[in-house]
């Protein structure tokens, strides 16, 4: 890993949001700031409602912040862009597309000459290892291979921000340690800025340069971890389970004890 | 690292597993397909034997029997057994009644898929609009016909222009409807790679909504051949419509029922050529693979 400083991609600087539900309003992010450099890997994890994927969908600038501000290089996000992809969990492919089509549509949109397509195009496909399949659509597709699609869709127009939520959250667990390694490899070769939204603190710890912990009520980042960890990482060595129980322990810190808990605790001292 | 080994086998083994499991269902697809023709042709058949039976048994004079509707079906075709006025015009009926069918249906899709498209996407227009539909749509076209022949005269256009009130409001509805129930997200991931305005109408609302749109213009045009006959009671001399009329006027009941067995040959025989267009720009869709 370089020592020098690498350039801030991003900058957030106490971004709210307020949902309105029915009457009530729901105040889903407290003034968050965050700044990440280019070309990091970030992951947030946190409980449901600790506003992930509501931050997540501010910097893609498919919600606005209700106050503060999210920035790229600068400037300010004030809708979706092609410099920042999102790659959904339940993969958002354009079901009519073949797996080129899909991948390629980013760059018809720019109008590009049809050869430079092609050869973006086929680059991409290879990249996600999915050659054989191009001419498929995603209903012919497994699990796994829709979301290679979707990576490659927004890489393959440029994105120099990689959003993520929780993209491997409805795969088996085989294809999800193979996506996690093949992620990484994409990630180290494009030099993409990755953000990372999951559940699984182990994901976090393998994937992460930095892992935010945020908790509910409202949203806000608890802890800011660096992960040193030289990759490929062991999942069963001793640092990295060390590292796995304190973002664990970090995480569970801020849950309110659920009531089986309170009960359990109760009835030991019964 | 058996985990890792186990994982690159399966994805290595699936293509192979695929195209097996894809050649089984073509052969049960194709015993399937022949299964149901087999079904599908065998009832009518059983219809007619009956229909035969119950007129010899009865001895009913209103109703003719099969073979007379055959014999009949065969002058009307190629003329040379009773050479009247409907001998060996039957390719007349069917092209005059195909275009007022034909008329009124692509009327009907040029305003219907448009219009449906923008109220699944403009709230405003919906607003505007939705009450209006609501309230003329359960109106029966049958209602319409004095008002047609006063908007449009004895002729044709009537006839186009009730198959059109016929057509449109299925077309309008399935259309609102698809596009309604196109999931955000689509909209989302279009937006991020750099798709906005109407290039997102061509791009994503149409493609999107198309298995909603077949299905609209499916019922629409099965609407549109029953609504001939009404279409042509508006005193149009030549159209099945108006053959089927004309035989109950002269009570040739052999001549009503050849019109209508001919109206229902040429819905199902056009209706094929809607499935078959539907399946290949479909081809995409789950519902419609294989």
């Amino acid at each position: 890993m370089s020592n020098e400083p690498r350039p801030i991609i991003l900058t957030i600087r106490g971004v709210t949001k307020r949902f309105a539900v029915g009457d009530d309003e729901v105040e889903a992010l407290a003034p968050v700031d965050l700044t990440i450099p280019q070309g990091e890997f970030v992951c947030l994890i946190g409980a449901s409602g600790c506003g992930k994927s509501t931050l997540l969908r501010i910097i893609a600038g498919f919600e606005e912040p209700t106050s503060g501000s999210a920035s790229i290089y600068g400037k300010a996000i004030t809708g979706p862009g092609s410099d920042r992809g999102m790659v959904f969990q339940d993969y958002a492919l354009f079901p009519w597309m073949t797996v080129r089509e899909n991948i390629s549509f980013g760059l018809r949109q720019r109008r590009l000459p049809s050869e430079e397509i092609t050869r973006t195009t086929d680059e991409f496909v290879k990249m996600v290892g999915l050659g054989r399949f191009a001419e498929r659509y995603p209903g012919q597709l497994s699990g796994g291979m829709k979301q290679r699609v979707a990576i490659a869709r927004v890489l393959a127009n440029n994105a120099n921000i990689l959003l993520m939520d929780e993209p491997f959250g409805a795969l088996d667990a085989l294809t999800r340690e193979q996506l996690q390694r093949e992620l990484l490899q994409i990630w180290a070769r494009t030099g993409v800025t990755a953000i990372f939204v999951t559940h699984s603190v182990e994901e976090a710890v393998l994937l992460a340069d930095r892992v935010l912990v945020m908790s509910a009520g409202p949203g806000r980042i608890d802890s800011d971890s660096r992960i040193d960890l030289a990759r490929p990482r062991d999942v069963s060595s001793p640092e990295f389970n060390a590292l796995r129980r304190d973002i664990g322990r970090r995480l569970t810190s801020h849950l309110v004890p659920s009531q089986s808990e309170t009960n359990l605790h109760n009835s030991t001292v019964d | 690292m058996s985990t890792e080994l186990a994982a690159a086998s399966a994805d290595a083994e699936r293509p192979e597993q695929e195209a097996q499991a894809i050649s089984r269902r073509h052969r049960r697809h194709r015993l399937e397909t022949l299964r149901a023709v087999a079904l599908g042709a065998g009832f009518p058949v059983l219809l007619v034997l009956l229909w035969d039976r119950a007129v010899a048994m009865t001895g009913t004079r209103l109703i003719p029997s099969p073979h007379q509707v055959a014999v009949m079906m065969y002058d009307f075709s190629f003329g040379g057994v009773y050479d009247d006025a409907f001998s060996g015009t039957i390719l007349i009926h069917v092209w005059k009644s195909a275009q007022r069918v034909y008329g009124g249906f692509f009327l009907a899709a040029l305003i219907g898929i448009p219009l449906g498209m923008m109220i699944g996407r403009v709230r405003t227009l919906r607003q505007l609009l939705d009450p209006t539909i609501s309230l003329l749509r359960p109106i029966p076209v049958t209602a319409w016909l004095p008002l047609s022949m006063i908007f449009f005269g004895l002729g044709p256009n009537a006839a186009i222009f009730l198959v059109f009130l016929g057509a449109f409001y299925p077309i309008l509805l399935n259309t609102t409807f698809g596009v309604r129930s196109i999931d955000p997200r689509l909209f989302e991931a279009a937006s991020m790679l750099g798709c906005t305005g109407t290039a997102m109408f061509r791009q994503i609302v149409l493609p999107a909504s198309l298995p909603a749109v077949f299905n609209g213009l499916r019922i629409a045009h099965g609407f549109a051949w029953i609504l001939i006959v009404v279409g042509e009671m508006t005193g149009v001399p030549t159209g099945l419509g108006s053959v089927v009329m004309d035989g109950r006027t002269l009570s040739r009941t052999d001549l009503v029922i050849t019109g209508m067995i001919v109206i229902g040959a040429c819905g199902f025989v056009t209706d094929r050529i809607i499935v078959v267009i539907s399946n290949r720009l479909l081809r995409w869709s789950p519902q419609h693979l294989e």
